[in-house]
């Protein structure tokens, strides 16, 4: 595995363990269809979250959140409706989070999480 | 509470309104959206922004940035709301303390300069009328802003000396960095230099006594004459003769040229009179302002409270010279566009040079004239009637002798007429304080024909002329105000028949060439 899926691999850890630390419930992880992948199906009560994880090692190449931009949401929102038919779910409740993580390699790594975007 | 609030000034023509700028961070992805009609050079602020904070050493928040340029209705156009932006933003995010009711206006460079912006003098006399007389501007701008009364300015050099005063914490801040700004100070502005002088011009007895007239009265005053009669020469040495401006007329005069971008207008007051020479392919948006969106000021602008010369003026487009015939009565242009209407102060001296004929030879006998007379009666027919009949004083200059000529030197110099002309100026105004005047040329005729009614004795020369329909009405107002002048001139207390005759010569020489 190359270090830099391996720094996505963790960070999307660390988001799964901050998203159940919120009380959520984490369906799936890496969820895949033809046009794209879910990184975190949750549950946050009766809502179902679409989570996309952007971690970085540091801020020299922007913040984590500015690498989502509107066609990147506009896709998610998109594969949220095509994970609810894939599973035969009808769920009316329906969200996009996006997790940031910054992982410089030493000290505790920073996350933060923006709730229901775009 | 993520929400930050300062001022700014928005200029539309020189009237200046408060502009309240909102920011909010809010907590969704990063954007950075300006709302209140921000024009292409203000939404670019954005960015301008972002790299300057970053560099500041105080980067901007990584979320939704909302600021809001309040009143929302009204176009803010131009760099100047760079800094008040970005301190409402940092105010938003918590980096730097309250800022009151500090104004900001600046320019923001990437590396977080503060630059200077146009306009800083009439923007700060808005600040401080409407009770904000704390204001903040690039250090470029700093004696400029410091001319207006009242106004407490602070100028700074980066965004980060600005944000340590603001209470941003020293340790982040990049305050090492000193731009180099040799643009900054009065060296490298370069000074208009001294008007030339009057004893420079050789002969032209009718001429220089025309041009003190005219200095004396701030009467409108049109050349004729052959090439090389020195025409050109004795527009130029008006300016001169003119006293100094006052405090109000200064400051007037400082705020347009400042909004143009004239460099003298940046570190002082103007106190002379300015000078105005547009070549005559000018278009009427460039002697009277205009241009797309919200107009600026023209020729006829800069030239307020100075002359303007047009030189060569019937070769000028017809309707660029009709369109002063509106600010030569009122004094003032309202300019309107699809950007918003202007109105900018106008009161110039119009001095008008042209050639008799489109071949310059029908001077004296005219012999060398190639020119058919309906050529010639055509050229000087395209300074329309109306224009001319503003005009008080019209003046034929003819080549100077060689006996003149030779004479160079012996003639009065610029400060000894300037000496006889402040003198005449504080005649009128004493004789015309109680009508709330100052020079004879701005005498209503209501006044003229009422509290300074002269005998009938006096004027009889002048009722036969307009009897026989030689002078229309208001050429008869015109030569009533050149008396006045002759007369203050000549230390007398009102124009004798003697006054009246020769404002009638001076007035009617080119008409009877024409």
């Amino acid at each position: 595995m190359k270090s830099k899926d391996l720094l996505g691999r963790r960070g999307e850890d660390l988001a799964a363990g901050f998203l159940e630390a919120l009380g959520m419930l984490v369906v799936e992880r890496n969820w895949r269809c033809p046009e794209g992948e879910i990184d975190i199906v949750a549950l946050d009560g009766d809502a179902l979250v679409i989570a996309e994880v952007k971690t970085r090692r540091s801020l020299d190449y922007g913040h984590p959140f500015e690498a989502v931009g509107p066609e990147k949401l506009a896709r998610l929102h998109r594969l949220g409706g095509a994970w609810c038919r894939d599973r035969e779910l009808r769920m009316p409740l329906r969200r996009v989070d996006v997790i940031a993580v910054v992982d410089d390699g030493g000290g505790e790594p920073v996350v933060e999480h923006l709730k229901g975007v775009g | 509470m993520a929400l930050g609030r300062t001022y700014s000034i928005a200029l539309v023509g020189l009237n200046g309104y408060m502009v309240e700028v909102e920011a909010d961070i809010g907590q969704t992805l990063p954007a950075f959206v300006i709302l209140g009609l921000p024009d292409a050079s203000l939404n670019e602020a954005k960015e301008r922004i972002r790299s300057a904070a970053k560099n500041s050493g105080i980067p901007l928040s990584r979320r939704k940035i909302t600021a809001n340029l309040i009143p929302a209705s009204l176009p803010k156009r131009g760099s100047g709301f760079d800094l008040a932006v970005t301190i409402a933003v940092l105010r938003a995010a918590n980096d730097i303390k309250p800022t009151g009711r500090t104004v900001f206006i600046a320019e923001l460079g990437l590396d977080g300069r503060l630059r200077p912006v146009r306009g800083i003098p009439p923007a700060v006399m808005a600040s401080v009328q409407a009770g904000y007389p704390d204001i903040v501007v690039a250090r470029a701008n700093f004696a400029e802003a410091s001319l207006v009364p009242g106004a407490k300015v602070r100028g700074y050099r980066t965004l980060a000396r600005l944000a340590l005063d603001f209470g941003a914490d020293p340790q982040e801040l990049a305050l090492d960095f000193e731009p180099d700004d040799t643009d900054d100070d009065a060296e490298g502005v370069p000074q208009p230099g001294p008007c030339p002088d009057m004893a420079d011009v050789s002969g032209q007895g009718d001429a220089r006594r025309a041009l003190e007239v005219a200095a004396a009265g701030a009467h409108h005053l049109l050349l004729t004459g052959p090439p090389g009669a020195g025409k050109t020469m004795l527009a130029e040495r008006l300016p001169g003769l003119l006293p100094d401006l006052g405090d109000h007329e200064s400051m007037e005069v400082t705020a347009i040229h400042s909004l143009c971008g004239l460099p003298a207008s940046s570190v002082q007051l103007l106190r002379r009179p300015p000078f105005e020479n547009p070549h005559h392919s000018a278009t009427a948006a460039a002697i009277i302002g205009g241009g797309s969106g919200l107009p600026r000021p023209g020729a006829a602008s800069r030239a307020h409270r100075g002359v303007l010369f047009l030189d060569e003026a019937p070769e000028y487009e017809r309707r660029v010279l009709d369109a002063l015939r509106q600010p030569l009565e009122s004094g003032e242009l309202v300019i309107h566009r699809s950007g918003g209407t202007a109105a900018y102060p106008a009161r110039f001296q119009l001095v008008l040079a042209a050639n008799p004929c489109p071949c310059g030879k029908a001077s004296g006998k005219g012999l060398d004239c190639t020119c058919t007379p309906m050529m010639r009666r055509r050229y000087l027919a395209r300074m329309s009637g109306p224009l001319l009949d503003r005009v008080d004083i019209q003046l034929q200059v003819e080549r100077v002798s060689l006996a003149e000529f030779g004479q160079a030197g012996t003639e009065e110099d610029t400060a000894l007429i300037a000496g006889r002309v402040l003198d005449a100026r504080a005649r009128q105004a004493e004789r015309l304080h109680c009508f709330g005047l100052e020079t004879n040329s701005q005498v209503p005729g209501r006044v003229l024909r009422g509290e300074l009614r002269l005998p009938a004795g006096a004027t009889r020369i002048l009722d036969q002329s307009l009897e026989r329909g030689v002078l229309t009405a208001r050429g008869y107002d015109r030569v009533l105000r050149l008396a006045w002048t002759l007369a203050d001139l000549g230390h007398r207390d009102a124009p004798d028949t003697n006054d009246i005759g020769q404002a009638l010569g001076l007035r009617q020489a080119a008409a009877v060439a024409a």
